[in-house]
């Protein structure tokens, strides 16, 4: 049900018009009087559409690119073709949708795209007052801010007076409010809807700084051509666990894009990879993989998937650790350390719950 | 006679049917918004999204760049959307009046006997009219982002400064014997209105003129500039001074401003000198050969006798612009103009109440757009030939 009426909600918005549903009698009665099964039927629906549509970013270095040969690639991406491998067994099997921070959410209540993986920060009344489910944290981030070295700014407390651009719908917007609020500075700012427009506008010296999480601060640096003459200030203003989403309502799906994104974290701790997976497949001494693997017990089946989801999933990328180095690590020109995002037992905070 | 009213004498009574009729459609027009609303908000509550306005009493917790009145992100949505309103109020009006000289300036030009001018002004108005909107508010917020650095601003007129970052102006502030210049501002208007009154009931009776512009000249400028100076000029003037990033003090028009204004106006502009061209020409030779018999000069044939018959024309198709004008201003979103569109944008997004949000937006420009018809129309009237 909530679907259906967040849906008209999302119509209104992009057509601009009060948008009607004539027959109300006749969809309600299509699905189950319990508002918990209301909106089921994702994975349904994509089955029969054989195509996962994801919500990505329009374009933010590391997370959501197009690669060489023209095809979407990514951290954020490479959760999309790993979901799509796990549902359809098939990881080009996805649609993306390009998003920005303003229509990511009518698009993912509309029912447009099935999951949203678009450095979202989870938050409170976004989970609850919005009315999506986030499925876990994929990448543990932070506010932070990028400016001229020549500016000889150490601190953002030092950035009174200065203008700042900032990507409009995030929290980094609510964030900077709150921050030069609370330090009693003032600022001006300079609204923009994507991070390739505020990446020119910073470019064009239209602001002082550009802010935004660290992560999309040291992917929009790695594309600068004078990138050692910017620097990122050391301060996180802020907590911005990003992961992906889906709409709330749906428990069966959420519970199939929750399970997809712990069992590649899982098998980074386990020490499965794309390269040793097949060798793995032929039985090891860890009852914990063989479940994972699905060549011990039912995994795959309580989610309403085949026995060899995880692999699927698996082989499309890797595990956690192989995406993050691919995308984000210190090899490539983001060169983000593994930090916070390191897993549990290597000082991190990343830690899945157990796969049985 | 006592003929009994049934269905049937109704359909067959012309003008009983075109009623029946009428009211048929009213009805069905009527149940249909009931559906639409009654369904809307039973799915709304199913979703357990509270409807209503009441969220526009949550704070906003987001800054704005552009505050015509006082704004903090401790104020409320209902407060940041009416600063979002102010701001399409502002650029549309700055827009409705330079398209305005804009036009009739250009249509007139085009109109002249001089081959350079009118070219001049024909490849204006068509480069201007053909190129998207859009894309004319991009490529002048391009231009005017590509201006020199805050340290190398362009100083001009004294203490205007010109950089990337817009234009920066000396604001003032009034001190308190300023209060007298404004009185007598008011009393000369005063006397300059009545003047002009008395002066027109004169000519009208003995045929006599009276220097009306000299004496508004001398009653409006040249008085309260007397007062202004003998008071000792009470203005301080807040000259904005160099800061670590910006200027502070004055107060500065930014270029996604200066670009939607620009672009808003040369673009309608273009529209109303067609307009204004079309009107001229719609004035009969005939009427100007008479005022040149009659020994009327040339600047007064058109002022007295051609531009007020032209203007019956002109007024009707210029309301449309002006509406077209306001709507168009909410292409800011493209540059990051926080005009009513983009902050709702916000809100909507920081809220999750679509609807509403989206219900707001058309009535404040349903109510703008009739705003501005309503006084155009009385103007029409007001100007609309007198028949006897």
């Amino acid at each position: 049900m909530k679907r259906f009426s967040i849906k008209i909600a999302a119509v209104a918005l992009s057509l601009g018009v009060v948008a009607c549903d004539e027959t109300p009698k006749e969809k309600e009665s299509k699905v189950a009087p319990t508002s918990s099964v209301a909106s089921g039927g994702t994975l349904d629906d994509v089955k029969k559409r054989g195509v996962l549509q994801c919500g990505i970013n329009t374009g933010l270095a590391g997370f959501a690119y197009t690669d060489d040969a023209g095809k979407w690639a990514g951290f954020d991406v490479a959760y999309c073709r790993a979901l799509a491998a796990a549902v359809l067994g098939d990881p080009d099997k996805v649609k993306y949708v390009n998003l920005t921070g303003k229509n990511r959410f009518p698009a993912l209540a509309s029912g447009e795209i099935d999951v949203l993986s678009r450095n979202t920060t989870w938050t409170f009344s976004r989970d609850v007052k919005l009315g999506f489910t986030f499925i876990g944290v994929s990448y543990y981030d932070g506010q932070g801010f990028i400016g001229r070295k020549k500016l000889g700014v150490k601190s953002a407390k030092e950035l009174d007076g200065a203008s700042i651009c900032i990507q409009t719908g995030t929290t980094t917007e609510l964030n900077l409010a709150d921050f030069f609020r609370v330090n009693k500075i003032k600022y001006e700012p300079v609204p923009i809807e994507t991070n390739e427009e505020a990446r020119k506008a910073y470019l064009a010296e239209r602001c002082d700084v550009y802010t935004t999480d660290a992560s999309g601060l040291a992917a929009t640096k790695s594309t600068f051509s004078d990138a050692d003459k910017h620097m990122v200030f050391p301060e996180i203003i802020s907590k911005e666990p990003l992961g992906p989403l889906v709409r709330q309502g749906d428990d069966a799906w959420a519970d199939i894009a929750r399970w997809t994104l712990n069992a590649l974290i899982n098998a980074e701790e386990y020490g499965v990879t794309s390269a040793n997976i097949d060798q793995m497949l032929k039985g090891t001494k860890n009852p914990e993989i063989n479940r994972m693997l699905g060549t011990e017990g039912s995994l795959g089946e309580m989610l309403g998937l085949p026995k060899d989801w995880a692999v699927k999933a698996l082989k499309a990328g890797g595990n956690y650790g192989e995406i993050f180095d691919r995308y984000l690590g210190e090899k490539t020109p983001l060169g983000l350390s593994r930090g916070l995002n390191a897993l549990w037992k290597n000082g991190g905070i990343l830690y899945a719950p157990p796969m049985r | 006679m006592a003929e009994r009213i049934t269905l049937r004498t109704i359909w067959f009574d012309r003008r009983g049917r075109g009623y029946l009729l009428q009211l048929i459609v009213l009805l069905l027009v009527a149940v249909f918004f009931a559906v639409i609303t009654s369904n809307t908000i039973a799915n709304l509550q199913k979703a357990g999204l509270t409807s209503g306005f009441g969220f526009l009493g949550d704070q906003a917790f987001f800054d704005i760049n552009q505050r015509l009145i006082d704004y903090t992100s401790q104020s409320s949505f209902g407060r940041a959307l009416i600063v979002g309103l102010l701001n399409t109020v502002l650029v549309s009006s700055l827009g409705i009046i330079t398209a305005t000289l804009i036009g009739f300036f250009a249509g007139i030009l085009r109109l002249s006997n001089n081959w350079l001018v009118s070219r001049l002004v024909t490849g204006y108005v068509e480069i201007t009219r053909n190129v998207p909107l859009l894309l004319q508010i991009i490529f002048w917020w391009a231009i005017l982002t590509s201006l020199p650095r805050v340290r190398e601003s362009i100083p001009f007129l004294g203490s205007f400064l010109l950089n990337n970052r817009g234009l920066r102006a000396p604001s003032p502030n009034f001190e308190s014997p300023f209060l007298w210049v404004f009185i007598t501002l008011i009393l000369c208007s005063i006397v300059t209105v009545a003047i002009s009154i008395w002066s027109r009931r004169r000519q009208k009776l003995t045929g006599k003129t009276f220097p009306i512009t000299l004496a508004g000249v001398f009653l409006l400028i040249i008085i309260p500039l007397f007062v202004y100076y003998g008071l000792g000029q009470p203005i301080n003037w807040d000259i904005p001074e160099r800061t670590r990033f910006n200027f502070r003090g004055g107060f500065n028009i930014t270029p996604e401003l200066l670009a939607l204004w620009i672009a808003l106006a040369t673009y309608t502009g273009a529209f109303i000198s067609e307009i204004v061209r079309a009107g001229v020409l719609s004035v009969s030779t005939g009427q100007s050969e008479a005022a040149f018999s009659l020994g009327l000069r040339k600047n007064h044939t058109m002022r007295l006798i051609v531009i007020p018959q032209a203007l019956r024309v002109i007024i009707p198709p210029l309301t449309s612009q002006y509406l077209n004008l306001t709507k168009n201003s909410s292409l800011a979103i493209a540059i990051g103009y926080q005009d009513l569109v983009s902050i709702g944008g916000t809100i909507l997004n920081q809220s999750g109440h679509a609807l509403e949000v989206v219900a707001i937006w058309m009535v404040v420009y349903l109510s703008l757009s009739l705003a501005t018809s309503a006084f155009m129309n009385w103007y029409n009237k007001r100007i609309s030939l007198v028949e006897r």
